[in-house]
């Protein structure tokens, strides 16, 4: 089974992440973890120092962890995010599509099916910052715009 | 209309490939029924009070005969014989096994259709004006921005686990017919002074047990800033709608608690981040997607003339018919009300006969509308005898539109496991109620909606006159409310007082339309009336 997926060849932050408040207050801590609750762009002066930036599920079904991710990429941040608690399989292609590169469930994955579910979508419909070419940009080939 | 090119294909088999392997991880166990209902939700699963549900999107109403055909099929196959189109344009089907539901969403993705996130906490199906495309009242054909919204909200990472459902619609017209404003996000197709066309957003509207009208967040959109607006607007509600309570957790409560302001101002703030992010496809994309929605190759030499001896036909060329912006047609609508019936509901035959007609009478395409019927949008004038005699000899020719036979119900208590009451006996007693008295016509147009809980799937709110049932000590009760209205001038109803038991509601009904008739002024339909006299002299002859 699969306790932890990572994406990075970069070794992990070792230092356990702090809560946001904490953070904030004392901010030489590298590794940070988000609620669901915490605003995500409080952290937006503070992305160079940080090395790891957990975003906590406590319930599959609060999506707010994808939106902080997403605002922690757009803003430029190119360490880990790790997705932590009730990550089911089933989100992890979504999770991928926000940025999420680490992923750290509450129950280890079965290896094959964490495996197709990654490798579902051959295409995608959005522009997500996530690398990807969304169809509309492969119907639409740059130099053919304007 | 719109058809897949290989990606959207790619797409829908995709995510009939994904279903299936859910479905057989949750059959052997590997997911729980909690981690498993938000995944078959988003494929249009319901688990109701003696089967599964399954809802397939009819993207903003429009199919052809294909598809149709595909549907009947379904009903015959997996269903009960008969397929049940909704107030969100889409057709349910309420005996459906889980098993089963793999191969159908095969079936479907192999004529362009799907069930994709017509459930669950997501973008649902976009509606849009069932006329579109026909109307001689609509600036330009709304369908293919509510498309381009389509592709962008199906799996949008970032918008499956949103705080509860969303609801967006897309309307070009200077008439809503579409209850624009009672959706999540209502978007309205507009020219503004510099004769660019662009997007009026309205936010936080909705049903439900708190009823709002959307207030305008923004009057103009650029097209090419369509989606980047509405990705802000959603990251917003995604951030900071509530999640403490699944009743305050629709947007229109985060509208009504941040202020309309407030709201406004942190999508605008979201809005000039997101442009900066290159989230819009390009204008040729919405160019690309327009040229599927080209008019038909309509008879430019089509007369106008139209033979009315026949005096049941003129009565459904009256009552049925709509203006069509093209000389020599008309838009037909199919009564899926008929005296008696279940509202909306078709057999597998008629679903056929209908998609046979399509073909044959009106360029191969059919519209669900939000008042659960079918729209048969260009029909030459030449055609339409010949067409209703068909209707009429397969129980498709109710003459009944917009009146007070053409009820919109929720499947209530006979169906649905949220239900306090049965809406589907009460729609049918008051069909057969003005059908015996012979008032409908009298009448004219007059919306009346029954819901058979709060939840308010059958509009009740937004009747003129609305039904909502709910449970009296263990009792079914029903409330009467008079005066709602889901058009440009959209408004809520309110309710007359105590509530009345099945029999008695049909009583009320009736004599809420005796006062009318009482009282009308010339001109007036029954709204109108209502608006002008008040709720007063309707109580006191409803009370007596």
């Amino acid at each position: 089974m699969l306790d932890h997926l990572r994406f990075r060849e970069d070794e992990p932050a070792g230092a356990p992440a702090v809560t946001v408040d904490a953070f904030l207050t004392q901010t030489n801590a590298a590794a940070v973890r988000i609620e669901p609750g915490d605003d995500a762009r409080s952290l937006l002066p503070f992305l160079e120092q940080l090395r790891l930036v957990e975003v906590n599920f406590p319930s599959f079904g609060d999506g707010r962890g994808y939106s902080s991710a997403r605002i922690l990429r757009e803003a430029g941040y190119q360490g880990e995010l790790r997705a932590v608690g009730d990550v089911l399989v089933d989100q992890l292609s979504h999770m991928r599509r926000c940025g999420f590169d680490s992923f750290l469930p509450e129950k280890p994955f079965d290896p094959e099916d964490a495996q197709a579910a990654l490798n579902r979508w051959p295409e995608v419909y959005q522009a997500t910052g996530d690398g990807r070419q969304p169809i509309w940009a492969k119907r639409h080939p740059a130099n053919e715009r304007d | 209309m719109y058809r897949y090119d290989q990606y959207d294909q790619a797409m829908v088999d995709t995510r009939v490939a994904e279903f299936r392997d859910q479905t057989r991880r949750r059959l052997e166990g590997k997911l729980t029924e909690d981690q498993f209902k938000p995944l078959r939700l988003q494929n249009g699963l319901y688990l109701q009070l003696h089967a599964y549900m399954l809802r397939v999107a009819v993207p903003y109403g429009t199919l052809n005969s294909a598809q149709m055909h595909v549907l009947a099929n379904i009903a015959d196959k997996y269903d009960r014989g008969y397929g049940h189109f909704t107030t969100r344009q889409n057709i349910q089907y309420n005996w459906i096994k889980l098993e089963d539901a793999p191969d159908i969403l095969a079936d479907l993705a192999a004529v362009e259709m799907h069930a994709i996130q017509t459930s669950g906490n997501c973008i649902r199906n976009i509606s849009s004006d069932q006329f579109a495309g026909a109307a001689g009242d609509e600036l330009i054909d709304p369908r293919p921005y509510a498309e381009l919204l389509r592709q962008w909200s199906s799996f949008h990472p970032e918008f499956l686990t949103l705080p509860r459902k969303f609801k967006i619609c897309v309307i070009a017209s200077e008439t809503d017919r579409a209850a624009m404003k009672l959706h999540d996000i209502g978007i309205r197709i507009v020219k503004n002074a510099a004769g660019e066309i662009g997007a009026a957003f309205y936010v936080g509207g909705g049903m439900g047990r708190t009823p709002m009208i959307a207030p305008l967040i923004r009057d103009f959109v650029p097209l090419d800033q369509l989606i980047t607006y509405s990705e802000a607007c959603l990251r917003v509600y995604n951030r900071y709608g509530r999640r403490d309570n699944k009743y305050k957790a629709r947007i229109k409560i985060l509208v009504h608690e941040l202020g309309k302001e407030e709201y406004t101002r942190q999508v605008e703030e979201e809005f000039a981040h997101l442009l900066t992010q290159g989230i819009e496809p390009p204008i040729a994309e919405l160019e690309r997607i327009k040229a599927h929605f080209t008019d038909p190759a309509f008879d430019q030499g089509a007369s106008d003339d139209l033979d009315l001896s026949d005096p049941a036909f003129a009565l459904w060329v009256a009552r049925n018919t709509v203006a069509h912006k093209q000389p020599g047609y008309v838009i037909a609508n199919i009564s899926l009300k008929p005296v008696g019936g279940i509202p909306g509901d078709a057999s597998a035959a008629q679903i056929h006969l209908m998609a046979d007609l399509a073909k044959e009478y009106s360029f191969d395409e059919l519209r669900v509308t939000h008042a659960q019927n079918i729209v048969l949008p260009h029909v030459k004038k030449a055609d339409l005898h010949t067409l209703w005699q068909k209707l009429d000899a397969a129980g498709l020719g109710a003459a009944n539109l917009d009146t007070v036979e053409d009820i919109i119900a929720c499947p209530g208590l006979d169906y649905c496991s949220l239900a306090n009451a049965r809406s589907i006996p009460v729609a049918q007693k008051i069909s057969q109620r003005f059908a015996a008295n012979g008032k409908t016509g009298e009448l004219g147009e007059l919306k009346l909606k029954i819901s058979g809980c709060i939840n308010a799937c059958g509009h009740h709110h937004a009747g003129h006159i609305g039904i909502l049932g709910v449970d009296k000590k263990g009792l079914e009760n029903y409330q009467l409310l008079l005066g709602g209205c889901e058009g440009d001038d959209t408004s809520l109803g309110k309710i007359t007082g105590p509530g009345f038991t099945e029999d008695g509601i049909v009583d009320a009904v009736e004599k809420a339309t005796e006062v009318y008739l009482a009282e009308r002024a010339e001109g007036e339909r029954f709204l109108d009336t209502y608006r002008r006299i008040g709720m007063e002299k309707f109580k006191e002859a409803i009370y007596a």
